[in-house]
C-alpha cells in the first residue's frame, strides 16, 4: 500500500449530506474483476449525462475545482459496503475525503486503499464550504503524523482522531492482512481451544 | 471446520460488561483471537458468505501473493447480486455479467471451495436467504460477507456485518479480520404490532426515527415483546435493515423460535451435537444489568404502514401522513433535502396515499422470504393486478420458489395476474436488466431508495409487502388497512 504523510491540496466541494455508495459508484459499473478504472465512473448519474457527456453543474466537471482532497457533507460513504467506492476515490485521485462524519464500512475501505477519511466538527467543515466558495484556489493541509487538518484560509486547525495501529499502517504503508498473516500461530491455537 | 465443541470457552470466557455483558459481548470475546495495541481486535470468523460481486479482487489479491484459502469449508459461495431473473438455463447475454459469474466459479474451482452454488444450482440464491435455510447461520457465530446486509443474520443471534473486499480477502487467508470494537445500542419495542403493520414498518420507522445515520458506529440489540412475538423471518427483515441507520450490525437474542428454525435444517447441528450447542446458545442473551452505550424505547403501538418520501431509507413516514416540511429539517439539510424531493418528484408538505405508482417489486434479502409471499398472496387473493403496474415478483432463493408452488400461493398469484421470476436480488440493485425505467415510481420491499439504486433515474418508495400488495391491485399508494 501507498504511504502517507502530508498532503496540501486545494479541494473539491461537494457540500451533499448523506452520500452513499450507490452514488459514488452506481451498481451497474460493479461487474469488474479487477480494481481498474472506476474512477471513470466516480458520481457517474451525478457526473454524466444519459448521452455520457458531462453535466455542467456538477463540480467534478468544474474547471474551478480541483484537488486531491474531496470535502462532503455528514454522513458521507454510507449504504453499501462496496469497496468500488473506495477503488473509485482513489482511481480518479482523491487522498483524503473530509467530512463531519462517515459510515463505519466505508472508513474501513478507504483506509485499507490508502484513502485518509478525516472527520472534522460540523463548523469546521462548515467553514471550509465557505472558503472554498469565496477561492476556489483555498487549500487544506492534512498533517498524519500530528493528526491535523489545517484550513489555511483562514489559518484554523483541527485535530483529527485516527486509530494508532491505522495511523501507522499509513505512515508505514502496510496492510492489515499483513498483521494477520504474521499471526498465523495464534489463529491455529485458537482454533484448537475452541475444537 | 467443526466447531460444534466450543461451547466451552464460549460459555466461560469473561464478559467485559462488569457486572454482566450484553449479548454483544459475549460472542465478541468468544471471538477475540488477540489484540493490537491500541488498535482493533482480531476477530475470528465462523461463517463467510461470499458472491460473485465483491470477491473476484480478493480471489485476485491471493494469487498475487501466492495464498490458499485458510478454511475453504468456512466459506459459503451463491451467485445473486448479477444474476438474471428469468432464462437461468440460458448463457447470461450480458458478456461483463457473464465473465464476473465464469470468474466466481473459475475461483470456487482454482481454491477447491466446497461449498459453491452457481447458478441452476438447487441451493443457489440470495446469499442472506440460503444462508438461514440451509443452516449455515446459527446463534453465536461470527459471520461476514461483502455485503452491507448481512446484518440479516443477527436475527439469529450472531454477530453478522458487511465488510469490503480487503476484508474479504483477509477472510479467506485467515479466518480473521481487524475490527475495532463497536458501541453498543439496545433498542426495545414494547406492546404488540397493530393489524396490517409489519416487521418492515416497525424497521422503516425505527430508521425515520433514529435517520440514515443515526445508529453509525454502533450494534443494535433489538428487544421488547414485539420483536419476541416475530418469527425468524420478521426478525431477519429487521436486523437485516439495521446498516440502514449505520449501524454495524444488529442482532436479537435466540429464543424457542430460534432454536426450531434452527433445528433440522442440512447444515444444523444434529444429535448430540444439537444438545450440546443448543444448551450452550440458551446462554446467549444479555445479563441483567448489563450496560449498553445507548438505550432507545419504542412503543409497537405507535406503528402504522410506512413508506418513504425521499432518497434515504431514514426518510419515512406513516402511508397516511404526509412529507415534512422544509422548515422542519436542520439548516444544514436543506440542499440535500430538498434535491432529494426533487429527484422524487414530491413536495415538501405533500400526501401521498393514492398517488399513482408503475412498479411493484417484491423480494430482496430483506423481503424475500416465504412469509413474505405469503402475506402478498394473502392479500391479492381473488383481486386483480392494476392494468398500469409492472410488478416483480422475485423469491430470494429456489427453496422459496419451490415453496411458493408447494404452498398453492404460485396458482393464487398467477390468478390474479401476477408472474414469477427466477431468485436472485433483482431490481433490489438493479445490476441485472431488471432496472425501474427513468421517472417511474417503484413500491419496492427492498432496502434501498437511493437515487438510481433500482435504474438510472429510477424513483423508489420503500414498504412491506402488504403496502407492496396493496399498491399492486390498486395501481396507487394504499393504505392496506382500508
Amino acid at each position: 500500500m501507498e504511504k502517507f504523510l502530508t498532503l496540501t491540496s486545494t479541494v473539491v466541494p461537494l457540500p451533499i449530506e448523506n452520500v452513499d455508495t450507490d452514488q459514488i459508484i452506481p451498481a451497474r459499473f460493479l461487474k469488474a474483476t479487477d480494481k481498474n478504472g472506476f474512477g471513470d465512473n466516480l458520481f457517474a448519474d451525478w457526473r454524466y449525462n444519459k448521452d455520457g457527456s458531462p453535466k455542467a453543474d456538477f463540480v467534478l466537471n468544474s474547471p474551478e475545482f480541483s484537488g486531491s482532497i474531496l470535502v462532503a457533507g455528514k454522513n458521507f460513504g454510507s449504504g453499501s459496503s462496496r469497496e468500488h467506492a473506495a477503488w473509485a476515490i482513489a482511481g480518479y485521485g482523491f487522498k483524503v475525503v473530509v467530512s463531519s462524519f462517515f459510515a463505519d464500512i466505508f472508513q474501513n475501505n478507504a483506509l485499507n486503499n490508502a484513502v485518509l477519511p478525516v472527520v472534522v466538527s460540523s463548523e469546521f467543515l462548515a467553514e471550509i464550504f465557505t472558503s472554498v466558495n469565496n477561492d476556489a484556489k483555498s487549500t487544506l493541509t492534512i498533517n498524519l503524523e500530528e493528526q491535523t487538518i489545517t484550513n489555511n484560509s483562514t489559518g484554523n486547525s483541527e485535530k483529527f482522531a485516527i486509530n494508532p495501529y491505522k495511523k501507522e499502517c499509513l505512515l508505514k504503508g502496510l496492510g492489515d492482512i499483513d498483521y494477520l498473516l504474521s499471526k498465523k500461530d495464534l489463529i491455529e491455537a485458537y482454533e484448537k481451544t475452541i475444537k | 471446520m467443526n466447531n460444534s465443541e466450543n461451547f466451552d470457552k464460549r460459555s466461560t470466557t469473561p464478559s467485559s460488561g462488569g457486572q454482566g455483558a450484553t449479548l454483544f459481548d459475549k460472542i465478541w470475546d468468544a471471538h477475540v483471537v488477540s489484540s493490537v495495541e491500541n488498535g482493533p481486535t482480531q476477530l475470528y470468523i465462523d461463517r463467510h458468505f461470499c458472491h460473485e460481486v465483491t470477491s473476484p479482487q480478493a480471489f485476485n489479491g491471493l494469487r498475487a501473493r501466492g495464498l490458499k484459502v485458510f478454511r475453504p469449508d468456512q466459506t459459503t459461495m451463491t451467485a445473486d447480486h448479477n444474476t438474471p431473473t428469468i432464462d437461468q438455463d440460458q448463457p447470461v447475454k450480458d458478456p461483463v455479467s457473464r465473465n464476473q459469474l465464469d470468474t466466481f466459479a473459475k475461483n470456487a474451482n482454482e481454491f477447491n471451495m466446497p461449498l459453491f452454488y452457481p447458478l441452476g444450482h438447487i441451493k443457489n440464491g440470495v446469499v442472506h436467504i440460503i444462508g438461514p435455510e440451509n443452516g449455515f447461520t446459527q446463534p453465536g457465530m461470527t459471520i461476514v460477507c461483502g455485503d452491507s446486509h448481512t446484518s440479516t443474520h443477527g436475527a439469529f443471534g450472531a454477530i453478522a456485518f458487511g465488510i469490503g473486499t480487503s476484508e474479504v480477502e483477509m477472510v479467506l487467508a485467515t479466518q480473521c479480520i481487524l475490527q475495532s470494537r463497536p458501541k453498543t445500542m439496545r433498542i426495545t419495542f414494547n406492546g404488540k404490532l397493530g393489524k396490517g403493520v409489519t416487521a418492515k414498518d416497525l424497521a422503516l420507522y425505527m430508521i425515520s426515527k433514529l435517520t440514515t445515520g443515526g445508529a453509525t458506529g454502533y450494534f443494535v440489540e433489538y428487544a421488547g415483546e414485539a420483536i419476541r412475538n416475530m418469527s425468524m423471518e420478521e426478525r431477519m427483515t429487521v436486523c437485516n435493515l439495521s446498516i440502514e441507520m449505520g449501524a454495524r450490525g444488529g442482532l436479537i437474542a435466540p429464543d424457542q423460535t430460534t432454536f426450531d428454525y434452527v433445528n433440522g435444517r442440512e447444515f444444523a447441528p444434529k444429535g448430540e451435537e444439537w444438545d450440546k450447542k443448543s444448551a450452550y446458545w440458551k446462554t446467549l442473551k444479555t445479563d441483567e444489568g448489563a450496560k449498553f452505550d445507548l438505550e432507545l424505547v419504542f412503543d409497537a403501538a405507535d406503528i402504522q404502514p410506512m413508506i418513504t418520501y425521499g432518497t434515504n431509507p431514514g426518510m419515512g413516514m406513516g402511508i397516511t401522513d404526509s412529507i415534512p416540511a422544509l422548515d422542519s429539517v436542520d439548516e444544514a439539510g436543506r440542499i440535500s433535502y430538498q434535491k432529494s424531493l426533487e429527484y422524487m418528484g414530491f413536495k415538501a408538505g405533500e400526501k401521498l396515499e393514492g398517488k399513482a405508482i408503475d412498479y411493484v417489486f417484491l423480494g430482496s434479502c430483506t423481503n424475500g422470504r416465504i412469509e413474505d409471499f405469503r402475506v402478498f398472496a394473502n392479500y391479492v387473493k381473488g383481486k386483480k393486478k392494476a392494468d398500469n403496474v409492472t410488478a416483480w415478483l422475485v423469491p430470494g432463493s429456489w427453496m422459496v420458489e419451490k415453496q411458493i408452488r408447494e404452498e398453492g400461493l404460485y396458482d393464487i398469484l398467477t390468478e390474479a395476474g401476477f408472474a414469477l421470476r427466477q431468485p436472485g436480488c433483482s431490481a433490489c440493485l438493479a445490476m441485472n436488466d431488471d432496472k425501474v425505467p427513468a421517472g417511474k415510481y417503484a413500491v419496492s420491499t427492498s432496502n434501498r431508495n437511493f437515487e438510481g439504486r433500482q435504474g438510472p433515474g429510477a424513483r423508489t418508495i420503500l414498504a412491506g409487502p402488504l403496502v407492496a400488495a396493496a399498491a399492486a391491485v390498486t395501481g396507487r399508494i394504499t393504505d392496506p388497512r382500508s
